[in-house]
């Protein structure tokens, strides 16, 4: 309740800032927040990554498990993402099963590197049918100041991309690279009013009127959209998000 | 979601998909308003082979309690798969597919909801999936903005939906099963017709952006036939209503003769 009130109190000047073409922490609308990537940070993870994105601190590890294979795909390993809004990263998160946000937000990962072909599942296969890897991509939140979806979507590529698949453990043959062929990277952007802002920050977000994210491929093709939040967004706009995602994303993708 | 390579021609040397339509075409589409007696409003959409339910309660009081918005409605949608309504047995409740498509037809919906007319209330929308064919999230979001206004709950416009694609290396509408199972992309859009706002926007698969903005342009245009069967649907609920014998004065009459 009393963050509602502050919410609407923080629109007003939030919106007044805008429209004199500032953001309320200097950025520019179409600037990110500085980001930073450290690789290897968990021992324990087959691969791991630790993405600071301005104030928002996300920490992704994959595992790999050997498995069954589905019915549908039995010459393909198998992909989950899991995402954990834990409560130490934020007043509004709570402990227990996950809620439609931690869900969104572990969908809209997943379907860029599902889509994106980031990982060639055909070589995680081991027995056509039988037996092939599971990969667990888990993505747990520390410390949270928005845009989540993009913070996780930078450290699920860079874990994948320091992964090692643990096959020498499972009695399956020597340990391998994970098998990473394409680097699907993620821009989200709020619509403030009649602005559009890019990476938002958790203040930003919570008077947004939508949201859209869009992910991209290193040859500039599409691979995972998602528009989130009340608000709507007309055809242009959708357009410049994409502009958008194109020109920073490129920049993200070097970093990786 | 995406696609997996086939040996199934998708598109004939004519242009023609797999079920004749031509790559712009609609699959058939039938809706109607108030199906259901107890629910406040309803709708039965049939498309292509996907059959639909929606139905409206309220605004009543809103549960859970501590979800309640003391300046406005919350507009709670409910997409659930019946068991029997795909080839392999969808184990019963809520999944993260289904979860996540409530959550995002529950904000297309709000967009158009008057909401702040209803402070600590709730508006349940329920989607029942009951036979699915590619495309229920577009059908569940059609059928549930007739059936908001079915229930009297009122609307800056109805929400129209349709998705477009991409299969054997072509941009379509409106894609089949097999095209959605084996095509390479997928742009399921929710668009308010009246002020030109997409209020539902997702894509998954392989595209460039020339491609993309064919997509779209394509399903905001089927969005509009989508828009004006809607309304035809709506029209021939309430000219049915109106031209009904009212329940209550026959009754009354008759014991005032006897």
């Amino acid at each position: 309740m009393s963050k509602d009130i502050m919410a609407d109190l923080k629109r007003d000047h939030i919106v007044k800032l805008l429209s004199k073409g500032v953001r309320p922490d200097g950025r520019k609308f179409d600037e990110r927040r500085p980001l930073t990537i450290q690789t290897n940070y968990i021992r324990s993870a087959e691969g791991s990554a630790r993405v600071q994105l301005g104030d928002t601190d996300v920490i992704v590890g994959v595992k790999m498990m050997v498995g069954a294979p589905f019915a549908d795909t039995p010459n393909t390993g198998v992909l989950t993402t899991n995402a954990e809004l834990i409560p130490m990263a934020s007043e509004t998160f709570e402990s227990g099963p996950p809620d439609p946000e931690s869900i969104e937000i572990a969908r809209v990962v997943d379907r860029g590197i599902r889509e994106g072909h980031a990982v060639d599942m055909t070589k995680l296969c081991i027995e056509p049918g039988k037996e092939v890897w599971i990969m667990f991509l888990d993505v747990h939140v520390v410390d949270y100041d928005g845009n989540l979806f993009d913070a996780c979507n930078i450290g699920a590529n860079a874990a994948l991309k320091t992964a090692v698949v643990p096959a020498k453990r499972a009695g399956k043959g020597e340990d391998f690279p994970m098998p990473v062929q394409h680097t699907p990277i993620s821009l989200t952007a709020v619509k403030i009013g009649e602005h559009i802002l890019v990476d938002p920050t958790h203040d930003e977000e919570r008077v947004a009127d939508a949201r859209l994210t869009v992910t991209i491929l290193e040859n500039g093709n599409l691979c995972a959209m998602q528009k989130g939040l009340n608000g709507s967004f007309r055809a242009d706009e959708v357009f410049k998000v994409i502009d958008l995602s194109t020109r920073l994303g490129a920049d993200v993708r070097s970093r990786i | 979601m995406g696609g997996t390579p086939t040996d199934i021609k998708l598109i004939d040397a004519n242009g023609r998909r797999i079920d004749g339509r031509m790559p712009d075409e609609l699959r058939p589409l039938k809706i109607e308003a108030g199906v259901l007696k107890r629910a406040d409003g309803s709708a039965y959409v049939e498309w292509g082979h996907n059959k639909v339910l929606a139905a409206v309660y309220g605004p009543r009081e809103c549960h859970p309690r501590h979800a309640q918005d003391p300046t406005r409605a919350l507009v709670q949608c409910h997409y659930n798969m019946a068991a029997f309504s795909v080839d392999d047995r969808k184990r019963p409740g809520p999944d993260r597919r289904s979860q996540e498509i409530s959550k995002i037809i529950s904000e297309a919906l709000t967009n158009v909801v008057f909401t702040e007319y209803f402070p600590r209330a709730s508006i349940d929308v329920y989607i029942e999936v009951i036979q699915a064919n590619a495309g229920t999230r577009c059908a569940g979001l059609t059928a549930a903005s007739v059936a908001l206004a079915d229930a009297g709950i009122p609307m800056r416009d109805l929400v129209a939906s349709c998705a477009a694609g991409k299969a054997a290396d072509t941009v379509i509408l409106d894609l089949g099963k097999e095209e959605d199972n084996f095509g390479q992309a997928d742009i399921p859009v929710g668009y308010v017709p009246r002020t030109d706002e997409i209020v539902l926007l997702q894509m998954d698969g392989d595209l460039t952006i020339d491609e993309y903005k064919k997509g779209l342009g394509m399903a905001l245009e089927a969005c509009k036939k989508v828009y004006e069967i809607q309304r035809d649907a709506l029209r021939r609920r309430y000219h049915a209503r109106a031209t009904e014998v009212p329940a209550e004065e026959p009754v009354q009459a008759q014991q005032e003769g006897a």
